[in-house]
């Protein structure tokens, strides 16, 4: 017998009945937001990372700029960036993105309640730009912010094979003795801009 | 209207004042009150231990001596929550025992939901800590754990608003463990004894000369750490303030 | 040894001791303050809880629900009935693609599985790149906890280990030196690694991908660098839905460390460019749990660590002191089910606080479970002897109230007599740290005789 029927009629054996179903909706109204940037910007300034309004799209260049003048190599796959012509999908291995100093990326939409946007790499080539890059700036139409991750989950499927993630500031470990420090593995910062 | 008044063994053997403090609380509120001359133990040690046998043989015991009463008091939160929560084991569907459950209760919070008492007529002018026991404030539901997101309350501080002239400090962790425990007290003697001193030292800080709450179990390992450690601090179960009783625990001079 | 011993050795280091309850206590403020930012809270751990207990009840139909849809998406999926099987399909799939050099984010199932020992036994080199994980791994050590691996550590432990192993300045104790030094270090690892291996926080049922939430992004760099990824999981890592992932993701972060999601919560449904992805579901003597009259809800655990952090034993003994994979609250009714004797002082190195059950995020009975199993540990006959023989003697006592009056009586005559040197030996146990009470001339008893006595008269 395979490990897999084995385990399956383990549980079959031990698993006990229970009058609990799966919660349609929920009991609750989840929290909403009255000033959703205002919320988004709070929560991720309070974990390590700073959004930015930009009232007129066309300073997107000019504002993401100001906040990385030192940034040789870019990746930008946004509409609207020209700080880069490189989208990185010329490079055969996430391996040659590992120069990279600032990625420009394109985020869906906004969570307010923790600061979170979801990447869903439909037009990113390598998953592994988000992380490898030493920056990373997110972009998202600024219509686009809700309240809490139940909201977030209805706009969210995967039908078909894919890759997406919430991003919530730069990447970050407390693990020396419980000091933070903004800047682990991942980018070492997180701006968001939303235009 | 007949109380049982149920009276923790150790209570009984070494904390007589408490005791009778609760005897005599009870009755100023024009209740009548009996002690069954019966009772011994409600079975906590050996349930904290493991020890089931022993346990539903004190658990039946109990019932047996207690059901007659229209209602069970006792000031232990540990003890009530022992008949409440616990015998349920050994008990669930036993008719005498689901009515038993219903009406026992702890003794502040018999106070405060039921008798509901404006005012004791007593003076307390010290400056006093309150100790929120585990079992009474988590498992018989005397206060708002500081775990949980819901409403605050806390049933010792509303009797304790009550009392003239008392001042109740604040601290910095208001309902973490004292390590008693019952028998973790012995099994794990380093560990309750460390956070026993944890919680004299919190209640020093903020400027406690006398430590309450509604568990003299917890008092009493507290106090032992206290003694031993010379620290200007007295016990006083919460009973005896209501009661308008006097500390006890070491004196306020040093030996 | 158990853990009274080991957690006596602990305390010894007052200082230590006070430094280890305070760093994890502080954490527990953190998640109060985040919990009660969230005014629906406690319904969200009942959602949670409901979620969780139909998953089991249905467990093997999900599993298999997973199973196909993960296909579907080009994950490969392979099941392990214990750890050494879960050893062997890792070392298979390493060897097919002759991988030397793998990077490894956290996952406690491969820490229960010893991993890395028998990797390392077959000359492949594993690196754990969570910084806490990396840290204990040139140490040597285990993580003492599960979410921070290292808080036993203080920088100037660390700064040492660095300092040996990739050459940091010596004596250079700075937390943020110190972590891009390990920054620069593990992107090497990254980049040079054949095939990265992650734990899943949640895998779905309806989508057939799995969920890993970080804070540093190595799990990340790990999984999408090389071109294999490997994905350990219990069986019971499952959910249903990808809608029931918001009510988790509100909950995991804010409870683990007080923040109100992880950085990254990676969502993987499939391998990277021409890739290959794989998901291995371990039992490990989980499924026997699912019925148990008492423990099943263990199972529910999102292994938060909130636990740990508002235990007060386990804030003053570290997780050392439990000789177990997973320790704490959550560890000490977990691995008892798994093997009884060899844990037995677990359930009892606890004072039933019940902070344990408030913080749980799936309000897991963890104060009640660790109370049943004391019951297991005696029916088994493994409790110690003498205390057994000593509550038997009370249980006689306590049927017995006259014979209790008359010891009781003779105890107040005697005890207040005694001298000091014969009081506090080493039989008495309450005298270790404690002076004796006071012991009054009566009981209460004879007291209210006496009072009855006098009314009547």
């Amino acid at each position: 017998m395979s490990s897999k029927e084995t385990i399956l009629q383990s549980i079959r054996r031990y698993k006990k009945e229970s009058s609990a179903t799966l919660p349609q909706g929920s009991s609750f109204t989840p929290l909403v937001y009255e000033n959703l940037f205002e919320q988004f910007s709070t929560a991720l300034a309070s974990v390590g990372g700073k959004a930015v309004m930009l009232e007129d799209k066309s300073h997107l260049d000019e504002a993401i700029r100001a906040i990385a003048q030192e940034a040789q190599h870019i990746v930008c796959n946004v509409e609207g960036c020209t700080l880069s012509s490189d989208d990185g999908s010329k490079y055969a291995t996430p391996h040659n993105l590992a120069h990279i100093d600032l990625a420009i990326v394109r985020g869906e939409f906004a969570v307010a309640e923790n600061g979170a946007v979801w990447l869903d790499a439909a037009t990113t080539r390598h998953r592994a730009l988000y992380f490898l890059a030493q920056h990373i700036v997110i972009v998202v139409d600024k219509t686009q912010l809700v309240s809490t991750m139940h909201e977030a989950y209805k706009r969210i499927g995967f039908d078909k094979a894919g890759y997406g993630v919430f991003v919530s500031g730069p990447s970050k470990t407390a693990d020396i003795e419980q000091s933070l420090v903004i800047g682990a593995h991942g980018p070492k910062s997180g701006y968001v801009f939303l235009i | 209207m007949k109380i049982g008044l149920f009276i923790p063994c150790y209570m009984n053997e070494l904390y007589p004042g408490a005791s009778m403090a609760t005897l005599e609380l009870l009755e100023k509120q024009g209740l009548e009150v009996e002690y069954p001359l019966e009772q011994t133990c409600c079975g906590q040690p050996m349930a904290n231990t493991g020890c089931t046998k022993d346990m539903e043989t004190l658990a039946r015991r109990f019932v047996t001596l207690f059901k007659k009463y229209d209602y069970v008091v006792g000031p232990s939160g540990s003890c009530v929550s022992m008949v409440r929560n616990n015998y349920a084991q050994f008990l669930a569907g036993d008719p005498d025992f689901e009515a038993l459950k219903v009406k026992t209760f702890e003794i502040c919070e018999f106070l405060h939901d039921i008798i509901k008492p404006e005012t004791f007529n007593v003076s307390f002018p010290y400056k006093v800590g309150l100790h929120n026991s585990c079992h009474s404030h988590r498992d018989a539901g005397l206060g708002a754990p500081s775990e949980r997101n819901i409403p605050y309350f806390n049933k010792l501080e509303a009797l304790l608003a009550k009392v003239d002239d008392i001042e109740l400090v604040k601290l910095e962790r208001v309902d973490e463990c004292c390590g008693f425990g019952g028998t973790f007290a012995i099994t794990e003697s380093a560990i309750s004894a460390f956070m026993g001193t944890d919680r004299i030292n919190d209640h020093l800080k903020a400027g406690a000369e006398i430590i309450t709450g509604a568990d003299l179990s917890c008092l009493m390992h507290m106090d032992g750490l206290i003694r031993r450690q010379g620290k200007p601090l007295r016990i006083i179960h919460i009973v005896q303030i209501l009661n308008g009783g006097d500390p006890h625990g070491t004196p306020r001079t040093r030996r | 040894m158990g853990h009274p011993e080991l957690a006596a050795k602990f305390t010894q280091d007052v200082e230590r001791t006070h430094w280890h309850d305070k760093a994890l206590w502080f954490v527990r403020e953190k998640r109060d303050r985040a919990s009660k930012s969230v005014p629906e809270w406690e319904a969200l751990r009942r959602m949670a809880q409901q979620i969780k207990t139909h998953t089991m009840a249905n467990l093997d139909t999900y599993l298999e629900t997973f199973e196909k849809n993960a296909k579907a998406k080009g994950i490969q999926v392979h099941w392990a009935k214990d750890a050494e099987e879960h050893n062997r399909i890792t070392l298979q799939i390493l060897n097919l693609h002759n991988a030397k050099k793998i990077v490894k984010s956290k996952s406690m199932l491969t820490e229960e599985c010893h991993l890395n020992p028998y990797l390392e036994k077959h000359g492949i080199e594993v690196v754990d790149t969570d910084l806490g994980e990396r840290i204990i791994q040139f140490r040597k050590e285990p993580p003492s906890h599960i979410v921070l691996p290292a808080i036993h550590l203080k920088k100037e432990d660390v700064s040492k280990t660095f300092h040996e192993h990739i050459g940091t300045e010596e004596g250079n104790n700075d937390p943020t030196y110190l972590t891009r030094a390990a920054r620069a270090h593990l992107r090497e690892k990254f980049l040079g690694a054949d095939v990265g291996i992650t734990g899943v926080n949640y895998a779905i049922a309806d989508t057939g991908g799995v969920v890993v939430c970080t804070n540093e992004g190595n799990a990340d760099l790990g999984a999408t660098i090389p071109k294999v990824h490997i994905a350990s999981m219990g069986i019971e890592k499952i959910i249903p839905r990808l809608e029931d992932l918001a009510v988790f993701t509100r909950l995991l972060a804010r409870s683990a460390t007080g923040q109100p999601i992880t950085s990254y919560t990676s969502h993987f449904h499939g391998p990277v460019e021409g890739g290959e992805m794989h998901v291995i579901i371990v039992d490990n003597g989980r499924s026997p749990i699912l019925g148990s009259e008492h423990y099943s809800q263990a199972l529910n655990c999102i292994r938060c660590g909130a636990c740990m952090n508002t235990c007060p034993v386990y804030r003053r003994s570290g997780g050392f002191s439990y000789e177990a994979t997973i320790p704490g609250p959550i560890g000490s009714t977990l691995e008892p089910c798994k093997n009884l004797a060899k844990h037995k002082t677990l359930p009892y190195a606890c004072s039933l606080c019940a902070s344990c059950s408030n913080v749980c995020p799936i309000r897991i009975d963890l104060h009640h479970q660790l109370y049943f199993h004391r019951q297991d540990v005696v029916k088994a006959g493994l409790l110690d002897k003498k205390k057994e023989r000593a509550l038997g003697f009370a249980g006689w006592l306590f049927q017995h109230p006259k014979v209790l009056d008359f010891c009781g009586k003779m105890a107040r005559k005697v005890v207040p007599f005694l001298p000091r040197w014969m009081m506090y030996t080493s039989m008495n146990a309450w005298g270790e740290h404690r002076e004796m009470m006071d012991f009054p001339e009566k009981s209460f008893k004879e007291l209210y005789v006496e009072r009855q006595k006098r009314k009547q008269s």
